[in-house]
């Protein structure tokens, strides 16, 4: 089966492109990013702030299983409804510097739309971290669940 | 005691989980390795052994070097680097469509 969420990441390039096309009409899938309560939803994180305009702002915090708040937010530089956000990313607290941001949304047909996100990266190497973070959880919660399996044997 | 050497067992040691991202972006003798660790070389050395072990690592003759690179094959079988950061956006993006095909216009 073909996937429907899409990463290009070439070697050696400071970017990620991500695509991915929707059951849905263009205007919910723009929707699904303007209305906050919409995208903490889907994003799975608080919305403290999201001014959907050009210069507006916006904040996002995350508690993680832990109890950790974890801090986002960014700029948006371009808004242009049902085509185009252009917008910075920050993880605060990290060590990854603020990256950019091009939304493009398209029309496939009545029902269907493509977004088409690129993510432009100070470098190569911070591209490869936030490649990685997933991955890096991913074999944490391996090794927790071994541990638990471990802990039962005891 | 004798355990399996096994991927599953490589991986759960934090110092070869990092040691494995680090070699991942480019292949680097055992010296090079330790350089990024304050744990003691021969207990970096007893890692990159059980690395080797299971394949994770592979080992390469360079003149009197030896450098260690990752084995993608076997990498693969454990995850792919850009498998769960893809999985993680589909996942995100498959509850976006859930929900808007589900969006009734508020008053």
């Amino acid at each position: 089966m073909e996937q429907k969420t899409k990463i290009k990441a070439e070697d050696g390039k400071q970017e990620l492109v991500i695509t991915r096309e929707f059951d849905l009409p263009l205007e919910l899938l723009f929707k699904a990013y303007v209305e906050p309560d919409i995208v903490e939803q889907w994003m799975g994180t608080k919305v403290v702030k999201l001014e959907s305009k050009k210069h507006g702002c916006y904040q996002f915090e995350t508690t993680d299983p832990k109890g950790n708040r974890h801090g986002f937010n960014g700029v948006i530089h371009e808004f242009h409804p049902n085509q185009k956000i252009i917008r910075t990313f920050e993880m605060e607290n990290t060590a990854f510097e603020a990256w950019m941001e091009y939304l493009e949304f398209e029309q496939l047909s009545d029902d269907t739309s493509k977004l088409t996100m690129q993510l432009v990266y100070r470098s190569v190497a911070q591209r490869d971290e936030i490649l990685k973070m997933p991955f890096a959880q991913g074999i944490n919660w391996a090794h927790n669940r071994l541990q638990e399996v471990v802990n039962k044997l005891k | 005691m004798n355990l399996r050497r096994d991927v599953f067992q490589a991986i759960a040691d934090p110092t070869r989980r990092a040691i494995l991202l680090l070699v991942a972006s480019q292949s680097m003798t055992a010296g090079a390795i330790a350089a990024n660790f304050d744990t003691a070389r021969p207990t970096v050395s007893k890692h990159l052994q059980i690395l080797t072990e299971c394949q994770l690592l592979q080992q390469e003759q360079n003149g009197r070097k030896v450098y260690y690179h990752i084995n993608a094959t076997k990498m693969k079988e454990v995850a792919d680097f850009i498998e769960p950061f893809r999985k993680m956006w589909d996942d995100r993006f498959n509850k976006l469509e859930s929900i808007m095909k589900n969006y009734k216009p508020k008053k």
